[in-house]
C-alpha cells in the first residue's frame, strides 16, 4: 500500500489518502475501515437518463463518490473488499442519501476520513505501507485422497483449492484400481499447482503428507513435467520442500510451520512466530495454568496488576462495530504496552489467529504466576461489569464518590499509587468471595 | 426383573475404562423414553411418509448367539431378552410408538423373514463361529510375516503362490519378507518393506471361521490401522521379543501402548498377545515371563481384564508354535498333560496360537436390529453390469439379501442390492458380522463417499454435523480448550472437527460430575464435550449401537481422546 497523503488534526481525526497495491492491501483496508468512517473513491454507478419521450437509457460511469460507511465485507478466495453505505456529497448524477456499494480495487486510490486514528489503526497502516517483503509459501497438504493447496503470506493464509478423491484401496491380487486412482489423484494437484501458484513471486512450495505420498507425488510430479515438458514446474524444482505432517487437512498447516527446515528457509515467516507464540501459550496452561489466561475480563484483570508479558490478540476484535468495545481493547493494548509487555497481532486469516480467536480471541501470557484469577471471573460477572461501570465514568470525568467502595485508579502510568490501589481491590475481593 | 438367561458370547461385567462407557440398562430406558428424537421427516422427503420413527433401543432385541452344537437352533433363534422386556409375541404394533405419530406401516416381523436366510448362514458358517480378528503391533514386529505363515501352514495360500512370493522377495533382496508379501501385495509396501494399508483374509479353524486384518505398525499409518481395528472383534498383539526391540516398541513413543489402547477403546476386549522372534533369542523362558510381566502390568489397568488376555511364544519366521507345538526348545512351555488347561496369569501351557484363537469368545451379533452396512472401500468390479457399483465394508447390524431395497445416507439415495459377494463368492444374504461386497444400483457416484452407511429404508440411521459425547482424555501435552481442532476417526473415515464447547469435567474413575463449563481439559480426565464436525457422519449413539457410536480424536500424529457419543445435537 501507498500513503499519498496524511492529514490529521492533533492525531486524532482526520483523513488518509492510501492507495492498494497487492492482494494482501485488501485485507489491510478490511481491517482499517469500519462503520461511521467516510470513504472516498473512484467507482462505477448505474445511473438512469429519461429523456422528454419517456425512454429510460441505463448507462455506468465512473465517478468519486463519498459514502458514509455501513458494512464491510471482505471475499477472502478473491481477495475483494465490498463496502455499503450512504452518499454523503451531493453529485450531478447521484443524490446526496443514496444507497451505493463501493468494490475497492487495486491501484485505485482511496482517501478514508475517521473520526478518531488509534494506535492500532497507524500501526496497521504502517504494516501496509511497509515496503520490506516478506516471504510467500505455497502448501500443499495431503493423504490419500484429499488434498489442500494453499497460499501463506505475511498476513493471509488463502485457501486456494480442496482436492477430494475416493481412492479404491488394494485388495487381494487387484492393486491396479488403486494404483490408477492415485496418479488421477496426483494428475488433479499437478494441476492446481501450475493453475494456483505463481512461481515467480513463491519463494518455496511445501509438500507434506503422512507416510511415504509425498515421494510417490513428487516422483510422479518430475516424471511427468519431463514427459510433457512442463517448464514452470522443472525450472523450480529446487522450491519444492518435502515435509512429514500428520492428516492432509487445513489445520496441518500449523504443524508444517513449526518444522524446523521450514524455519531455516524462511525465517521471521509471520505466521511462523504466530503460531510459535500460541504453542508457547498452550504449553504454558498444561505446565504452568496460573500463568496462561484468556478471556477479556480475566485479561483486564491480569493488567491491572501489570502483569502481562505478552498480549495475544486477534484484528478480528479491532473489527468490532461496538464502537465502546473497541476503545476498551484499544486502551488494554496501549496500557500493556506501556507498561513495556508485548503486544502480538494475530492476523485472523491465519490457522493460528483462527485458533486463537476460538477462545474468545485475548489471551495473555504473565510475568508471573496469579492463582485462580478465573475463579473470580465465575463468581464475580456483575461484580465486573460494575468496576466497568466506575471506568466509564472515570473517562467522563464523572467522579462521584461511592463511600462504600474506595476509588480505583486504573491509569496505570502511576506506579506507586497504582499498586497500592490494585492491593486493595484485590484484597476487597478475596473478602467478598468469602462471603460469597 | 426378569431374569437373564446365561448368555454365551461376550462377557456382561466390565471394569475400568468400560464402566464408563457402558450405560446401564435402567438409565437406557428411562433416557430413551424421556427424550424421543424421532427421525426428522425434512431429512428424509424422497422417502414415503409412512417411515418408522420407533426408537431402535425400544424394540425387542433378539440378537442370534453363536452356535450351539445341535443344529436345532435353526428354526427358533435363542432369544435373550434384554432391558428387562420379557419375550413378548412378535407382533409389533403392541409396542409403544412416541406419540404423536403413529405408524401405518405393516412391519413384517424381522425373524419369521429370515428364516430362510438365517439357515443360509449356519449353513454357510458349518457349525463354526465367525470371528473378525485384527493384528496389530509396534512396526517391525512381525505381523505380517507371523500371518502370512500362518496362513500358508492352513493351506489358505497354495505353493505356488508362496514361490511367486519367494522369488519377488529375493529380486527386492527382502528375503525375510516372503511370507510378509503373502498379505503385502503393492508395489510400494513391497519396495518399502512396510505394511501401509490393511489386508485382509481368510482362514477357517477347527470351530471359529476367522476373518483376518492386517493392520499396519508405522505411526503414520494409524488411520488405516483404527479402521481396521473397528471392525474387529478379538486382537493379536505382537510384540519383537529381541533384546532393545521390546523396550522401542512399549516405550511411550513406541505403537505397542497405543495400540493396545486403541483397541481397548474400540471395544476389543479380549487379546492374544503373540510374543514373536523366539528364535533369535533361543526361546529363553526369562525373556518370555519378563515380556509377559511387563505386558500385563500396562494392560490390566488399561482396562483389559485378566481372564482375556493370553500370551503366548512364537516365531512368525520359522513358524514354529503356529499349528503345532515345538517340543524341543519349548519344553518348558509344554508341561505335561494334566496341566494343559490351567491358566496361570495367562499363559496357557501347550497351547499353539491357533489354540489360543479357538478358545476366543465370539461377541454376540446384532443381527434383528435395522440393517447397518458401513462403507469402507468403493470400486467398480468388472463383470459386473452397467451401472453399479462395488462397495466393501462390514455389516454392523441386521442383515440383508439379494434384490432387496435400501437407503444410502447422507444423501439418501434408494438403491437396490444386486448381489453379494463374501470372500469373491456369491451369497444370498448376509448377517451382522460379515465382510461383504456389495453390488449397489441406483446411486449416484458423486453421492457416494467413504464412511457413508446403507441402511434399511424404515429405520435409517441419523446423520449429524454437531454431536455431544463423554471422552477420555489419553496422555496428551497441551490441555484441551475450546476451539481445538482434532480429527475425529469413525469407522474408516477421518473428518476435521472442532471442540466446540466445554461441557463438562468427570472423574476419570467414578464418571461423577467434577466442574461444570471448565476452562480445560487436562490430560488423563474425562469429559463431555460439544464437537463440530466440517462434514455430516452416519452414526447412532453409543447406547443405541455401540459399534456405530465409538470414535477416537487424534491430532499431529498422536491420539488425544477415545469417546462416545452421547447426543446428536444437529
Amino acid at each position: 500500500m501507498r500513503l499519498i497523503k496524511k492529514n490529521l488534526d492533533r492525531g486524532l481525526s482526520g483523513e488518509l489518502r492510501l492507495e492498494p497495491e497487492e492482494q494482501e492491501d485488501m485485507w489491510h483496508a478490511y481491517n482499517l475501515i469500519a462503520v461511521g468512517d467516510s470513504l472516498r473513491a473512484s467507482t462505477v454507478r448505474k445511473v438512469v437518463q429519461t429523456t422528454d419521450t419517456g425512454t429510460s437509457t441505463t448507462t455506468r460511469k465512473r465517478m468519486t463518490l463519498t459514502i458514509d460507511v455501513k458494512t464491510v465485507s471482505y471475499d477472502s478466495a478473491a481477495c475483494a473488499l465490498r463496502i455499503k453505505g450512504c452518499t454523503i456529497e451531493e453529485n450531478e448524477y447521484v443524490k446526496k442519501g443514496s444507497y451505493h456499494t463501493l468494490d475497492l480495487e487495486l491501484h485505485n486510490a482511496f482517501t478514508l476520513h475517521k473520526h478518531e486514528w488509534d494506535s492500532i489503526a497507524m500501526d496497521r497502516v504502517e504494516m501496509a505501507c511497509n515496503p520490506a517483503h516478506q516471504a510467500d509459501v505455497a502448501a500443499v497438504v495431503m493423504h490419500e485422497g484429499l488434498a489442500n493447496v494453499c497460499l501463506i503470506t505475511e498476513h493471509l493464509t488463502i485457501h486456494r483449492q480442496k482436492i477430494e478423491h475416493t481412492i479404491p484401496r488394494k485388495r487381494k491380487g487387484l492393486c491396479a484400481q488403486h494404483d490408477r486412482g492415485m496418479e488421477k489423484f496426483f494428475d488433479t494437484i499437478i494441476a492446481a499447482i501450475i493453475k494456483h501458484i505463481d512461481f515467480s513471486l513463491i519463494k518455496a512450495v511445501i509438500i507434506a503428507s503422512p507416510g511415504f505420498i509425498k515421494d510417490q507425488f513428487f516422483q510422479y510430479m518430475l516424471n511427468k513435467a519431463t514427459r510433457d515438458d512442463e517448464r514452470r514446474l522443472l525450472e523450480n524444482r529446487n522450491k519444492f520442500l518435502l515435509l512429514h505432517s500428520s492428516n492432509g487437512f487445513k489445520h496441518a498447516l500449523t504443524e508444517i510451520l513449526q518444522d524446523p527446515l521450514v524455519l531455516n528457509r524462511l525465517s521471521d515467516t509471520k505466521a511462523a512466530e504466530e503460531m510459535k507464540l500460541l504453542d508457547q501459550f498452550m504449553r504454558l496452561l498444561n505446565d504452568e495454568p496460573e500463568k496462561a489466561y484468556y478471556g477479556l475480563e480475566v485479561v483486564e484483570k491480569a493488567n491491572q496488576s501489570q502483569a502481562i508479558e505478552y498480549l495475544l490478540i486477534t484484528d478480528e476484535l479491532f473489527r468490532n462495530i461496538d464502537f465502546t468495545k473497541r476503545r476498551r481493547f484499544v486502551q488494554l493494548v496501549d496500557s500493556v504496552k506501556e507498561s513495556g509487555g508485548t503486544v502480538r497481532l494475530f492476523s485472523s486469516m491465519h490457522a493460528s489467529g483462527e485458533r486463537l480467536s476460538q477462545l474468545t480471541g485475548i489471551a495473555a501470557i504473565l510475568r508471573f504466576p496469579m492463582p485462580d484469577l478465573d475463579l473470580f471471573d465465575e463468581h464475580h460477572h456483575h461484580h465486573a461489569e460494575v468496576t466497568n461501570e466506575e471506568q466509564d465514568e472515570l473517562e467522563n470525568d464523572n467522579l462521584s464518590h461511592n463511600p462504600n467502595r474506595p476509588v480505583h485508579h486504573f491509569d496505570n502510568t502511576d506506579d506507586d499509587q497504582s499498586m497500592d490501589n490494585n492491593r486493595t481491590f484485590k484484597e476487597n475481593s478475596r473478602a467478598e468471595a468469602s462471603a460469597w | 426383573e426378569d431374569v437373564l438367561p446365561p448368555t454365551r458370547g461376550r462377557l456382561t461385567s466390565r471394569d475400568e475404562l468400560d464402566t464408563q462407557f457402558d450405560m446401564d440398562t435402567e438409565d437406557d430406558k428411562a433416557r430413551s423414553k424421556a427424550a424421543a428424537i424421532p427421525i426428522r421427516q425434512s431429512d428424509l422427503d424422497t422417502l414415503p411418509s409412512r417411515v418408522a420413527t420407533l426408537k431402535i433401543s425400544e424394540r425387542i432385541d433378539r440378537s442370534i448367539s453363536p452356535q450351539k452344537k445341535s443344529k436345532s437352533t435353526i428354526d427358533s433363534p435363542s432369544v435373550t431378552p434384554r432391558q428387562g422386556v420379557s419375550p413378548a409375541p412378535v407382533s409389533r404394533r403392541s409396542e409403544n410408538t412416541p406419540s404423536g405419530v403413529t405408524s401405518t406401516l405393516k412391519r413384517r416381523p424381522i425373524a419369521a423373514d429370515r428364516t430362510n436366510t438365517l439357515r443360509d448362514y449356519n449353513e454357510r458358517l458349518e457349525g463354526r463361529d465367525l470371528l473378525n480378528l485384527v493384528v496389530v503391533g509396534h512396526v517391525d514386529a512381525g505381523k505380517s510375516t507371523l500371518m502370512g505363515h500362518l496362513l500358508v501352514k492352513l493351506k489358505v495360500v497354495d505353493d505356488r503362490a508362496m514361490h511367486r512370493n519367494r522369488t519377488e522377495a529375493a529380486r527386492l533382496g527382502k528375503d525375510s519378507f516372503s511370507f510378509a508379501f503373502v498379505l503385502d501385495e503393492s508395489e510400494e509396501e513391497r519396495s518399502r518393506g512396510v505394511t501401509m494399508d490393511i489386508a485382509q483374509a481368510q482362514f477357517k479353524t477347527k470351530t471359529k471361521i476367522v476373518n483376518l486384518v492386517d493392520a499396519p505398525g508405522h505411526k503414520d499409518f494409524i488411520p488405516n490401522m483404527i479402521n481396521g481395528a473397528a471392525q474387529a472383534d478379538v486382537g493379536i498383539l505382537v510384540v519383537d521379543s529381541r533384546r532393545g526391540e521390546f523396550e522401542t516398541g512399549f516405550e511411550y513413543g513406541g505403537q505397542t501402548r497405543e495400540h493396545a489402547l486403541l483397541l481397548r477403546s474400540l471395544g476389543v476386549s479380549q487379546l492374544i498377545c503373540a510374543v514373536n522372534k523366539m528364535d533369535t533369542i533361543e526361546w529363553s523362558q526369562d525373556r518370555f515371563e519378563e515380556i509377559v510381566k511387563k505386558l500385563s502390568a500396562f494392560l490390566k489397568p488399561s482396562g483389559y481384564k485378566d481372564a482375556d488376555v493370553t500370551y503366548v511364544p512364537v516365531s512368525g519366521w520359522t513358524g514354529e508354535n503356529l499349528i503345532t507345538p515345538n517340543n524341543p526348545p519349548l519344553s518348558w512351555y509344554n508341561k505335561d498333560e494334566s496341566t494343559s488347561n490351567t491358566t496361570v496369569n495367562g499363559v496357557i501351557h501347550g497351547a499353539t496360537l491357533v489354540d489360543l484363537i479357538d478358545r476366543l469368545k465370539p461377541p454376540e451379533r446384532p443381527i434383528s436390529k435395522p440393517f447397518r452396512f458401513c462403507i469402507s472401500d468403493i470400486y467398480r468390479a468388472t463383470g459386473v453390469g452397467a451401472g453399479t457399483v462395488s462397495i466393501a465394508g462390514r455389516i454392523e447390524c441386521g442383515g440383508v439379501e439379494v434384490n432387496e431395497r435400501a437407503i444410502l445416507r447422507p444423501s439418501n439415495d434408494q438403491v437396490t442390492i444386486k448381489s453379494i459377494q463374501i470372500e469373491n463368492t456369491n451369497v444370498t444374504s448376509a448377517f451382522a458380522g460379515d465382510n461383504v461386497t456389495l453390488n449397489i444400483q441406483g446411486v449416484d457416484p458423486t453421492h457416494l463417499f467413504i464412511g457413508n452407511v446403507v441402511c434399511d429404508p424404515e429405520y435409517p440411521i441419523p446423520c449429524a454435523t454437531v454431536i455431544q459425547a463423554r471422552i477420555i482424555i489419553f496422555n496428551i501435552s497441551v490441555p484441551i480448550i475450546p476451539g481445538t481442532p482434532a480429527v475425529f476417526h469413525f469407522k474408516s473415515m477421518q473428518e476435521q472437527a472442532k471442540i466446540m464447547t466445554l461441557v463438562e469435567e468427570l472423574d476419570r474413575l467414578t464418571g461423577e460430575l467434577k466442574r461444570r463449563n471448565p476452562r480445560l481439559l487436562p490430560k488423563n480426565s474425562s469429559g463431555v464435550i460439544e464437537l463440530v464436525l466440517h462434514r455430516q457422519i452416519c452414526c447412532e449413539l453409543y447406547s443405541d449401537v455401540k459399534e456405530l457410536g465409538r470414535f477416537m480424536l487424534r491430532q499431529s500424529g498422536l491420539t488425544m481422546a477415545a469417546g462416545i457419543i452421547t447426543r446428536i445435537i444437529t
